[in-house]
């Protein structure tokens, strides 16, 4: 692995669902990179295939959904290609996950030590003493008070905040190089939200772990992430830095997301919206998928866009973006 | 939780009293008392001396009063075959019963509980599919006609088995086991499998409904996000969560095993409480039969209440409540 | 949480003009196991119904048997008699016994089952009909006997009520009313909070109209699953019951009694008193969950297409 090598290089990642009623393209031809220490925000609505993508690197879809196409590299080797028990040894060790739900994530009838000392031993011989005072060290790091007790804990006897915390802790335990965040804060209240966004972004700073953070939460992502991929339906339909996406986006999706944003809008006036309903993933219409609902939408619309990249990295998938207008 | 255990207690001793009443009712005034509790051998003079003790000349209410002091101090009444009281028969053949029981129980969680996980993680395979078709004949199949078949398969064709009778009995803590002794086991081995045969089916269908509910949950997913072994899953997060369920039910359904302990102590001449039923209501025993019903009935109760609390106890969620940070 | 955040469209399987009892007999014809079971117990039905003239022998008939023949092995032949499954001790014809024993074992199953549906449904109605302390004290009953094992039930009633096919047949209703109380209790407070009893009542319609006539009706699907899972559960018991000499009289024919008789042989390899009759029992009970479960889950609202 030579320095400069990204941390994660996703590469038209494909990830089918092979059901009964036809396949559906969660994740179609999604590309993007992460590198050591930095943030990407990957944001979308429900059903974009957002979860999907982080689940695919992984390798936790399940059935009947696999990966069909595509590379998923991380520190240069090819996850895809990987047998099941190389890919276990990388999950929690190498790459973690925290999910959205704290209250689900955690087994309700194991105790919260149990619960850590098993992420370690999973992945190392090491002896259950040791293993407690790294877990007692991870809880403390995640700002958790009295980590002595709350080890002995169930996780029913914690508040939504602090369960999320424990889901941080546990993806930390084993010191990764990527996180994988998925809605980690949506189930949590405002001022626990921020609190945990900031830690976050300051333990990657310091650590160098990547961090891929899923939200379908703007502001959530404005905060905090270096840079940002927008998905719809499946695909990856508009990418860059966080700055450059929010103050001028290209995509008319992008655009109507910050439009419709609560406080972007004026006290009185009523709620921008996207108009329409995000497609059935089983019957996308032909062309671009956001045709139906874009008031910038053509004829040639009805053939599919490509991706375009632009020469500061930008890049968009769109017959008619926004190039020049900043939004008003 | 205390509020809890009493006020399950004063429940339980509710039902002990109506259950009382119903025995007492079905004895003294539907059935004729004096034929059921008075040794037709007898001669008048023992006839009429009994009548008095008892109470049968008297009105309802002092003879119902008679009967429940006479139960609480462990009179049952006299047994007329084996001319000793009826309730130290009882306990003499109660060690057997329980043995049977707990042995057809704990057969039920060992084979059940694997079964049942087996076919809840692969549904759709052969093995999964056979598991489940399995318990469907479990629970159709007559208790009694499969005892038959076992002895047949077992002792008769295949002379494996011994196929009645109790084995030799060690004394534990002052009571006649006999799962400690070679024989005994080969002995209660297939009585033991036929009683948990019903309640296999029901542990399997509902470790099958647990597992395939559990597996949807996101701490599975969680589980092997840290990397851990499908088997460590398995045997810790899954197997926990749904032993609970499991084991409470099993814990309920552990009087409707004793009562169906009849059945299969019929079939393979085992010497505990339901062959003495059914021998005893075959030999017109009639004090026996009373003894034997108020005592089951008293045993179902306590069990019930016993599991009430337990499993109180057991699910750390309802123990310890919630605690905000 | 959405793990997997599709949104996946299911097709509707309504037909055109299909009635409800078409579309019930098209739902319940898709399961082969079902139709199987349905078949079997048919024919069963039909060979206890007709008995007395399809079967070679009456061997409740002492005229018939003739003890000489006992214990004779399947496909033995003695004189006219070709006795395809085996005699016992008496020397009666075991095919001829299993269909007469049938014939006891469905009769019993079915008036227990039919009059328990009867009054525990009678009873259930009531109960969530009037509400309120009615209902309390008639479901406290129910789950009382509900948390005891049928079979301590039975013993206790067998025990005050003696033998006989009659006494058979209270014991059994009284085992199992509580079950059709509370499936009809549940469904019966579902629906009484619909609309169309409310408009019943404000047309002021008598109470036993509205019960009969609007509420029962659709309270029958749950009792129709409960009936027919219960019909096989009163078989069994009764054969139990019989099997222990508890249930009814020798002289009655019995698949229980049958078996019961072909014990003490089995020892000594004359198998075929038992194990026929038990096949017999087997294949009923079995073809009639078959159905059961079908029937369950076609009926079963939150199962529809």
């Amino acid at each position: 692995m030579t320095a400069n090598e990204p941390t994660l290089s996703v590469e038209n990642l494909q990830t089918y669902f092979f059901t009964k009623s036809g396949v559906v393209k969660a994740v179609d031809d999604v590309s993007f990179t992460v590198n050591k220490g930095e943030v990407l925000g990957l944001v979308g609505e429900s059903g974009s295939g957002k979860s999907v993508t982080g689940f695919s690197i992984l390798g936790l879809v399940d059935a009947p959904g696999r990966i069909a196409g595509g590379h998923i590299r991380f520190n240069g080797q090819d996850l895809a290609a990987l047998p099941e028990k190389a890919w276990r040894d990388l999950r929690g060790s190498r790459i973690s996950m925290v999910f959205q739900d704290p209250m689900m994530t955690l087994n309700p009838v194991l105790r919260i030590d149990t619960q850590m000392i098993e992420a370690i031993t999973a992945h190392e011989k090491v002896s259950k003493e040791e293993a407690r005072q790294r877990a007692r060290d991870a809880l403390g790091q995640v700002g958790i008070p009295s980590p002595d007790e709350r080890l002995k804990a169930y996780p029913h006897q914690f508040s939504g905040g602090m369960r999320q915390r424990v889901a941080f802790a546990i993806a930390l335990i084993n010191k990764p190089d990527l996180i994988i965040a998925d809605e980690p804060t949506t189930a949590l209240d405002v001022t626990i939200q921020a609190q945990i966004l900031h830690e976050a972004q300051q333990l990657c700073r310091n650590t160098g772990t990547a961090l891929v953070w899923i939200t379908h939460d703007l502001t959530v992502i404005a905060g905090l992430s270096d840079r940002i991929c927008v998905m719809y339906a499946g695909r990856i339909v508009e990418a860059g830095g966080i700055d450059q996406v929010l103050d001028t986006p290209h995509h008319p999706y992008t655009h109507g997301l910050i439009g419709s944003v609560p406080s972007r809008n004026k006290r009185g006036t009523p709620l921008s919206q996207i108009p329409g309903m995000t497609p059935s993933l089983l019957n996308l219409p032909p062309g671009c998928a956001f045709r139906e609902r874009c008031p910038r939408a053509t004829d040639v619309c009805l053939t599919e866009p490509e991706i375009h990249v632009a020469e500061d990295g930008r890049e968009v998938r769109c017959f008619h973006p926004f190039l020049e207008e900043a939004l008003a | 939780m205390l509020a809890f255990t009493i006020r399950r207690f004063l429940q339980s001793v509710i039902v002990l009293f109506v259950m009382s009443v119903i025995v007492f009712l079905g004895i003294y005034a539907i059935g004729n008392p004096v034929d059921i509790l008075i040794n037709p051998e007898a001669d008048i003079a023992e006839q009429e001396e009994t009548i008095r003790r008892l109470g049968l000349d008297k009105p309802v209410w002092t003879q119902y009063f008679t009967f429940m002091t006479n139960a609480l101090q462990g009179d049952l009444g006299g047994s007329f075959v084996h001319n000793e009281p009826a309730l130290r028969i009882i306990m003499e053949r109660l060690p057997a019963t329980m043995e049977l029981a707990i042995g057809a129980v704990g057969l039920a969680i060992l084979i059940g509980i694997p079964a049942g996980m087996i076919a809840g993680l692969k549904p759709e395979s052969i093995v999964g599919r056979g598991i489940m078709a399995g318990s469907i004949l479990g629970f159709s199949l007559p208790t009694f006609w499969v005892g038959l078949m076992l002895i047949m398969l077992f002792s008769v064709m295949l002379g494996w088995l011994p196929a009645s009778g109790r084995g030799d009995t060690v004394e534990l803590f002052g009571i006649q086991v006999s799962f400690l002794t070679w024989d005994g086991l080969t002995h209660i081995f297939l009585p033991a499998l036929n009683l948990a045969l019903f309640k296999m089916s029901l542990v399997i269908r509902l470790s099958r409904a647990g597992t395939r509910e559990v597996m949807l949950q996101d701490y599975i997913k969680f589980a092997r996000a840290k990397g851990l072994s499908e088997v460590r899953v398995i045997r810790v997060h899954v197997l926990k969560n749904i032993l609970i369920p499991v084991v409470t039910v099993l814990g309920l359904e552990l009087g409707s095993v004793i009562a169906f302990a009849v059945v299969t102590e019929t079939v393979f001449a085992w010497p505990g409480i339901g062959k003495l039923l059914i021998d005893s209501i075959g030999n017109l025993d009639r004090p026996l039969v009373v003894a034997y019903l108020l005592l089951t009935v008293t045993m179902f109760i306590i069990i019930n209440f016993v599991v009430d609390i337990l499993y109180s106890l057991l699910d750390p969620r309802v123990r310890l409540g919630d605690v905000k940070s | 949480m959405s793990r997997t955040e599709i949104i996946v469209e299911e097709k509707t399987g309504v037909v055109e003009g299909q009635t409800p009892w078409r579309r019930f007999a098209s739902d319940f014809f898709e399961n082969r196991l079902a139709i199987a079971g349905l078949g079997v117990f048919v024919l069963i039905a039909l060979s206890a119904i007709f008995a007395p003239w399809i079967t070679p022998q009456d061997p409740y008939d002492l005229m018939q048997i003739d003890i000489l023949d006992g214990r004779l092995p399947p496909g033995s032949v003695s004189g006219e008699m070709i006795y395809f499954l085996g005699t016992d001790d008496q020397g009666r014809d075991m095919l001829s016994g299993i269909f007469y024993g049938l014939r006891t074992s469905l009769s019993v199953g079915a008036a227990s089952t039919l009059i328990a549906l009867f009054l525990g449904g009678g009873v259930g109605l009531i109960a969530a009909y009037f509400g309120g302390r009615v209902d309390t004290i008639i479901m406290r009953i129910a789950d009382l006997q509900l948390s005891f094992p049928a079979i301590l039930i039975a013993l206790i009633l067998v025990s005050i009520l003696g033998q006989g096919v009659d006494k058979i047949i209270i014991a059994l209703v009284g085992v199992q009313w509580a079950y059709y109380a509370r499936t009809i209790r549940g469904t019966a407070l579902v629906e009484r909070r619909r609309e169309y009893i409310e408009a019943a009542t404000c047309l002021a319609l008598s109470h036993r109209r509205i019960v009969f006539r609007h509420l029962l009706p659709n309270c029958t699907p749950p009792l129709i699953v409960v009936g027919t899972v219960q019909v096989a559960h009163a078989i069994a018991l009764e054969a139990t019951l019989s099997f222990l000499g508890i249930g009814i009289p020798i002289t009655e024919p019995s698949l229980g009694l049958l078996i019961k008789n072909g014990f003490d042989y089995m020892l000594s390899g004359d198998y075929w008193i038992s194990f026929y009759p038990g096949i017999a029992l087997l294949v009923t009970i079995v073809s009639i969950n078959l159905v059961g479960d079908q029937l369950r889950d076609v009926l079963n609202p939150r199962l529809q297409k």
